[in-house]
């Protein structure tokens, strides 16, 4: 009898949802746009096997796509929120310990022997294309950290289920990149290349205490895990994300300046939002303005500008007032601008933040926040918000490849045609 | 549903006749007001909940979706042009039952029945064909077909 941790993890999400419905595009390549129909952010297995740069932009890989018969999507987050909604609805009928860890993952805590555990994983995979109809894979491993790496492994079986012998794990954490390791970041994996530590392995043979030194408390915590000692227990996790970006192409060229203010509060607003919901405050606004460098006729013009804070931040209309006076600046007239980005970085738990000598935090700020937030989730989103909002369509997201919303509307419900036209007996074509 | 605590009262909870705004936006029957002179409703103790179509026509609600069906293949087993259909994908698709499935890619509405070993694909209208499974047919069954839902009042579909 072990207690072991299963991640269980949808296959290609969003490709899988918008197959649900779809049951003609069951083998056929499928591929997920980015907000505005930017780039590829999701495809499915079929879309993988084309060997298309993952993160390109739709119009380089246009043709491609066609020929290959692709089938492609603008996100669908109402339709992808409802059907991982039901996937986790199903892992709790397995398990109350459960943390759902994104739209598409969840951690299971599961008791069994290694025959119990497998079996169970293997219904739980059967039970979720069964009912939902996505497909996920799932590892099994004595901690979180180990559960990814299993996981990852899972992807690969025609089973989708892995759960490494203990003996194995030494060669399988030799064979694993720093890089990969769950909360490693893309920085510290390439100082750690640096430093001659290639492999989870390599890692694991570092002094605890160095660890400690150069990647806190948290790294250390990602050793042990890696050496199979839970350090991260269920709603712990390596700290999120370092920034937040919210960045987003016009569907057309945009010149005035009021335009520009208007949509980069948008933005602003939008990147504040996610700040709250994370329960985090920002040191650093970085606000970029850019044109189209693909437009070629066009004069071009792109520059960034960094405001970095005394104090962080996580109010909503501080944030908005800083990006607009930083566009004012950066605003210069006579170009067609293509894209405004707002990032958020430095980013720090807004319940720790060090207060500036200066800087009293204000608790009639807070008071107002929470207000407009609880409104707002009765509500619905921007009954209240904080500044000019247009809401008119112009500044909404290009979603020209928009499924329909299945589960939420009625107008959207899926329709089933039943029968040709009388007389003619309705037989399949081959 | 969410209770308020009323400030100043013993109840950490609302007592039930005290319907919070989420009931009212409902359109459960509420006594709205309350808190006023008077005397009390004598029926207010048996208040039950209202009757919940989502509880009686949904028992796996993960499982559970929605379809609208355009046609007249199944006419003959009352299930009309632009009814709705609740479809329960955790049941397991038995001998005769209505079943969503998937033949070739496409969806159909049909009875599932089984004769002599062989599964069957029948319509509920005398104008199409059974359609019989073969093994080499790209087949599946989506879900179950538990309840339709049908509009008798002109204009209104479902």
């Amino acid at each position: 009898m072990k207690t072991m941790t299963a991640l269980v993890d949808c296959n290609s999400f969003y490709a899988s949802c918008e197959r649900v419905f779809r049951p003609d595009l069951q083998k056929k390549p499928v591929v997920v746009l980015s907000n505005n129909d930017g780039c590829l952010v999701a495809m499915s297995k079929e879309a993988r096997d084309l060997n298309l740069p993952r993160g390109v932009p739709l119009f380089k890989v246009e043709k491609q796509l066609e020929a290959a018969g692709a089938a492609v999507f603008s996100s669908n987050y109402t339709l992808y929120d409802d059907l991982s909604r039901r996937v986790m609805n199903v892992l709790e009928g397995f398990t109350p310990q459960l943390e759902v860890y994104s739209i598409d993952e969840a951690f299971l805590i599961l008791q069994g022997s290694r025959e119990q555990l497998i079996d169970q994983c293997l219904r739980i995979r059967k039970r979720l294309q069964e009912w939902v109809g996505i497909p996920v894979s799932i590892g099994i491993a004595p901690t979180k950290t180990l559960a990814k790496i299993a996981g990852k492994i899972a992807k690969n079986r025609p089973d989708g289920v892995y759960m490494p012998p203990d003996g194995q794990w030494a060669s399988i954490l030799e064979k694993t990149d720093v890089r990969e390791i769950w909360g490693v970041g893309r920085q510290y994996a390439r100082k750690l290349h640096g430093l001659g530590i290639h492999s989870a392995a390599d890692l694991m043979d570092q002094e605890e205490s160095r660890i400690k030194k150069d990647m806190t408390l948290v790294g250390l915590k990602t050793l042990w895990e890696l050496k199979g000692r839970p350090s991260f227990t269920l709603e712990e996790s390596p700290p999120p994300k370092q920034g937040i970006i919210t960045s987003r192409s016009f569907s057309f060229p945009v010149t005035e300046k009021e335009d520009i203010l208007e949509a980069g509060s948008d933005y602003a607003s939008g990147a504040a939002e996610k700040l709250r919901s994370q329960g985090s405050a920002c040191r650093v606004i970085h606000t970029s303005i850019m044109t189209n460098p693909f437009r070629e006729g066009d004069r071009q013009y792109a520059r960034g500008m960094t405001k970095e804070l005394s104090f962080p931040v996580n109010y909503p209309p501080a944030i908005v007032a800083i990006v607009r006076r930083q566009l004012e600046e950066l605003y210069r007239p006579g170009y067609r601008y293509k894209k405004i980005s707002v990032f958020l970085s430095e980013i720090e738990d807004a319940g720790k933040e060090q207060l500036d000598l200066f800087h009293q935090k204000d608790s009639r700020r807070e008071s107002v926040m929470k207000a407009v937030e609880e409104i707002n989730s009765r509500y619905g989103r921007q009954t209240l918000h904080c500044k000019p909002l247009r809401l008119d369509s112009r500044w909404q997201m290009k979603r020209e490849y928009l499924s329909p919303c299945y589960t939420t509307k009625w107008a959207d419900l899926p329709r089933i045609r039943l029968g040709a036209p009388l007389g003619r007996p309705e037989r399949p074509e081959k | 549903m969410n209770s308020y605590p009323i400030p100043g009262s013993p109840f950490t909870e609302a007592p039930r006749f005290l319907k919070t705004p989420e009931h009212c936006a409902e359109g459960v029957p509420s006594y709205g007001d309350l808190i006023k002179a008077g005397f009390p409703s004598p029926a207010a103790d048996y208040r039950e909940e209202v009757l919940d179509f989502n509880s009686y026509l949904v028992k796996n609600s993960a499982a559970t979706f929605t379809v609208r069906v355009e046609g007249d293949s199944m006419e003959g087993e009352g299930i009309r042009s632009g009814d709705l259909l609740i479809v329960d994908r955790s049941i397991p698709p038995r001998d005769n039952t209505i079943v969503v499935a998937v033949l070739y890619g496409e969806f159909t509405v049909k009875r599932l029945v089984r004769r002599e070993g062989r599964l069957w694909l029948c319509p509920g209208n005398p104008s199409y064909d059974p359609v019989r499974i073969e093994l080499d047919m790209e087949f599946q069954v989506w879900g179950v077909v538990t309840h339709v839902i049908h509009s008798f009042l002109p204009g209104q579909k479902g």
